[in-house]
C-alpha cells in the first residue's frame, strides 16, 4: 500500500442505458481524504458515475470498490456513502434537525444521541439557530448547508456531490466553495464532486477528473489540468487558450520540436500520445507576451480589445488567418494597442504545449 | 397573446344563465321547499324546520336512521379499503418503473369509469348469484370498493406525480430501507393526495344508487335505496330535507376534498 490509501477505486466501468452507453469503461482512483471533483460538460456521464457511487445505478461492467470493499451487491442504503443532491432533497415534512438527524435514526441511534450529533454537525455548518425550522422558511443557502450536514451527520467513508453550489447565486456560490473546502479538511472524508463548472473545479479540488462522452480525458492536479492539458478537450475546456495547427518535427523525451506558423520555430513540451505530422498546439493567452513588430516567435495585427479592468484582452490575428487570444496585465506604462497594429508575440518557454489530438 | 374575454361574445350571458339554471334550480328548489311549512310539496305555506324534525322523530325516522347507519358504515368502509388500494397501485404506476401490464393495469384500475354503471350493477349481481354469494351489506360493500379505487386512484396518483423521487433516494442514501423510505417520507408527503382520494371515494360510495340497489338483497337499505322507496309512495317533504341533508353532506365533503389537494399542492 503505498501513501495514499484508496477510498473509491472505479475500475473499468461502463454503463449502459439501453443502446445508449454513459460510460465507456472508466477508471480512477479516489483517495482517502482528497477533495476529488468529476468536471465535464453536460450529458459526459459525471453524474451517472456518482449515481453509480452512491447505487441509484447498477453498473453494466467493471467494478467499483470502496477501501477495497465491491460495493456492486450493495443498495444503497447499505452504502457507507452519503449524497448532497443537487436540489437538496430536504424532506420537506421534518425539520432542519429531525433532516439531520434522520441517517443517524436510520443507523440504529438513540433519538438522543441522533439529535446531539445533529446539533454538533448543525454547527459545524453554523446553522445552530435553525434547528426547529422547516427547510421550506430557509434560504437557498442554508438549505445546501442543511443538505450538506444531512450527509455528513451519519460519518460516510465519502461523501458525494451532485452539483451541490448550482442553484446559489453567484456571490453565495463563491462564499460556499471556501466554506466547502473548509469543511472537507477538517472533517477529513473523501469528498467527490461533481461539477460542470471548471474554476469551481479548479479553486476547490485536490484532483479533477475532466470527462467528456462518458471517457475520462485527463485525471491530475488543478495545476497538471490547467497547465499540461493532454489533448484539446481538456486545453479548450478548462480556462482559455489558444490552440494552433501546427507541423511537428519531431518529438521525443516529452519534448517537441514545432514549426509555427510565420516559419519561427519552438522546442515546447508534449503530450504523452504526441506525434510528428500536424498537431494542435496550446498556448495560455495570459503566457503570452506582446512585443515591438519583429521580435518574438509570432507576428500578430490587433483585431479588437477587450477591457477587463485588471486585464487588457487582446484579438489577434496571426498572419495565416488564425485567430489569436492574449492577455496582457492593465500596467499603467502600457498603453493600449491601437487596431491594425502589428506585434510580435513572445511565447514563454514552457508556456506552449503539443497535445495529443 | 392576450387572453379572450369570454364574455363578448353574443348570447354569453344567455347560454350562462340557462346553464345555471338547468343545473342548479332543481337542487335550490328542493333546498328551499324543505323548509316549507305546508305538507304540499308545491304551495309555499311559510318557513319551518318541522321536515327536519320529521326526518328525525317521525315515522320514517327508523328506516332512515337505519339506512343512514348502513350508508355510512358502507362508505367510510368502501372508501378505507378504495384509498388502501389505490395507495397501493400508485405507487407501482408511479414508482416501479416500466414493467408488462402497466398500461393494461392502468386501464383496468379506470375500467369502473368507463364501463357503463348499469353493466356494472347487473354483472355485479350475476357474479354475486353464480359464486352463490348472499346478496346483501356485504355485497354492497365488496361492489363500492371496486367503484371507488378510480375515484380515490386519481388524486393520490396526481399527487405522486407532483412528489420527485429524490425524496426517496435521499432517504435510501441516508439508511432507511426501501420500506422505511415509503413509510417516513413518500407516504406523509402523500397524505394531501390519499386524503382527498378517501374524501372523493367516500362521497362517491354515500351517493350510488344504481349499483346499490342491485345488489343490496331484500330488506338492507342505503339512504339513496331509501329515498327511492319513499318516492316510489309518493313525494313526501321530508324527502325534501333529507336530500338537503346529503347535499350538504357531500358539498362540504367534496370542497374538503379540493381544499386539501390543493394545499397539498402549493406547499409543494
Amino acid at each position: 500500500m503505498n501513501q495514499h490509501s484508496i477510498a473509491v477505486d472505479v475500475d473499468k466501468v461502463v454503463k449502459r442505458y439501453g443502446s445508449v452507453t454513459a460510460l465507456h469503461g472508466v477508471s480512477m482512483d479516489i483517495r482517502e481524504g482528497e477533495f476529488f471533483t468529476l468536471l465535464g460538460p453536460s450529458g459526459c456521464g459525471k453524474t451517472t458515475l456518482l449515481r453509480c457511487i452512491a447505487g441509484f445505478e447498477d453498473v453494466s461492467e467493471g467494478s467499483i470498490r470502496l477501501h477495497g470493499e465491491d460495493i456492486a451487491p450493495l443498495p444503497p442504503h447499505k452504502r457507507p456513502v452519503n449524497t448532497v443532491f443537487q436540489q437538496y432533497a430536504l424532506f420537506p415534512h421534518m425539520t432542519v434537525l429531525e433532516n439531520v438527524a434522520f441517517g443517524l435514526l436510520r443507523r440504529g441511534w438513540s433519538a438522543m444521541d441522533a439529535n446531539g450529533r445533529a446539533r454538533e454537525v448543525l454547527a459545524l455548518v453554523q446553522l445552530s439557530d435553525f434547528a426547529r425550522r422547516s427547510p421550506g422558511q430557509l434560504s437557498g443557502g442554508q438549505q445546501q448547508r442543511v443538505a450538506l450536514a444531512r450527509a455528513l451527520a451519519p460519518g460516510p467513508q465519502v461523501l458525494l456531490l451532485d452539483e451541490p453550489l448550482s442553484a446559489l447565486d453567484l456571490k453565495l456560490r463563491q462564499a460556499v466553495r471556501v466554506e466547502l473546502k473548509q469543511i472537507q479538511r477538517e472533517t477529513g472524508i473523501a469528498f467527490v464532486f461533481v461539477t460542470h463548472d471548471q474554476e469551481e473545479a479548479l479553486t476547490m479540488s485536490d484532483r479533477i477528473a475532466v470527462m467528456s462522452a462518458g471517457h475520462v480525458q485527463q485525471i491530475g492536479t488543478p495545476r497538471e489540468i490547467y497547465e499540461a492539458p493532454v489533448n484539446r478537450f481538456v486545453a479548450d475546456f478548462i480556462g482559455e487558450t489558444n490552440l494552433l495547427e501546427v507541423e511537428v518535427g519531431s518529438v521525443s523525451d516529452g519534448m517537441a520540436d514545432i514549426a509555427l506558423p510565420g516559419g519561427a520555430r519552438l522546442t515546447c513540451p508534449a503530450a504523452d500520445g504526441a506525434q510528428r505530422g500536424t498537431g494542435h498546439l496550446s498556448i495560455r493567452p495570459e503566457r503570452i507576451t506582446p512585443a515591438p513588430a519583429g521580435a518574438g516567435s509570432l507576428q500578430a495585427t490587433v483585431e479588437d480589445h477587450v477591457y477587463l479592468g485588471t486585464d487588457i484582452q487582446l484579438h489577434m490575428r496571426l498572419s495565416d488567418g488564425e485567430a489569436m487570444v492574449v492577455r496582457m496585465q492593465n500596467a499603467a506604462a502600457a498603453g493600449i494597442p491601437e487596431r491594425g497594429t502589428v506585434l510580435g508575440l513572445e511565447v514563454e518557454a514552457g508556456a506552449a504545449r503539443l497535445l495529443a489530438d | 397573446m392576450a387572453t379572450t374575454d369570454l364574455r363578448r361574445f353574443t348570447g354569453f350571458r344567455a347560454i350562462t344563465i340557462l346553464c345555471l339554471v338547468v343545473l342548479y334550480a332543481p337542487l335550490v328548489i328542493v333546498a328551499v321547499y324543505s323548509f316549507n311549512d305546508s305538507t304540499s310539496i308545491t304551495r309555499w305555506g311559510g318557513f319551518s324546520f318541522k321536515w327536519y324534525a320529521d326526518v328525525f322523530t317521525g315515522p320514517d325516522a327508523p328506516k332512515f336512521r337505519a339506512a343512514a347507519i348502513n350508508s355510512f358504515t358502507i362508505a367510510i368502509g368502501a372508501a378505507t379499503c378504495a384509498t388502501a388500494i389505490a395507495t397501493a397501485a400508485a405507487v407501482a404506476m408511479n414508482r416501479a418503473g416500466r414493467f408488462r401490464g402497466k398500461t393494461a393495469s392502468l386501464a383496468l384500475i379506470n375500467l369502473p369509469l368507463m364501463v357503463p354503471e348499469i353493466v356494472t350493477a347487473v354483472a355485479s349481481l350475476i357474479f354475486f348469484i353464480t359464486i352463490g354469494f348472499k346478496t346483501g351489506l356485504m355485497t354492497i360493500f365488496i361492489a363500492h370498493i371496486v367503484f371507488c379505487i378510480p375515484f380515490a386512484y386519481l388524486p393520490i396518483s396526481a399527487r405522486m406525480q407532483s412528489i420527485p423521487d429524490m425524496y426517496e433516494q435521499a432517504a435510501m442514501d441516508l439508511y432507511a430501507t426501501p420500506w422505511e423510505a415509503f413509510r417516513l417520507v413518500l407516504l406523509p408527503l402523500m397524505v394531501p393526495g390519499i386524503l382527498s382520494g378517501f374524501l372523493l371515494a367516500f362521497i362517491i360510495s354515500l351517493d350510488d344508487f344504481l349499483i346499490t340497489n342491485f345488489v343490496k338483497g331484500a330488506g338492507v337499505e342505503t339512504l339513496p335505496t331509501a329515498i327511492f322507496g319513499s318516492v316510489k309512495q309518493g313525494i313526501k317533504p321530508n324527502i325534501m330535507a333529507i336530500s338537503t341533508l346529503l347535499l350538504g353532506v357531500s358539498v362540504v365533503f367534496v370542497t374538503l376534498s379540493w381544499i386539501i389537494g390543493r394545499a397539498g399542492q402549493s406547499k409543494q
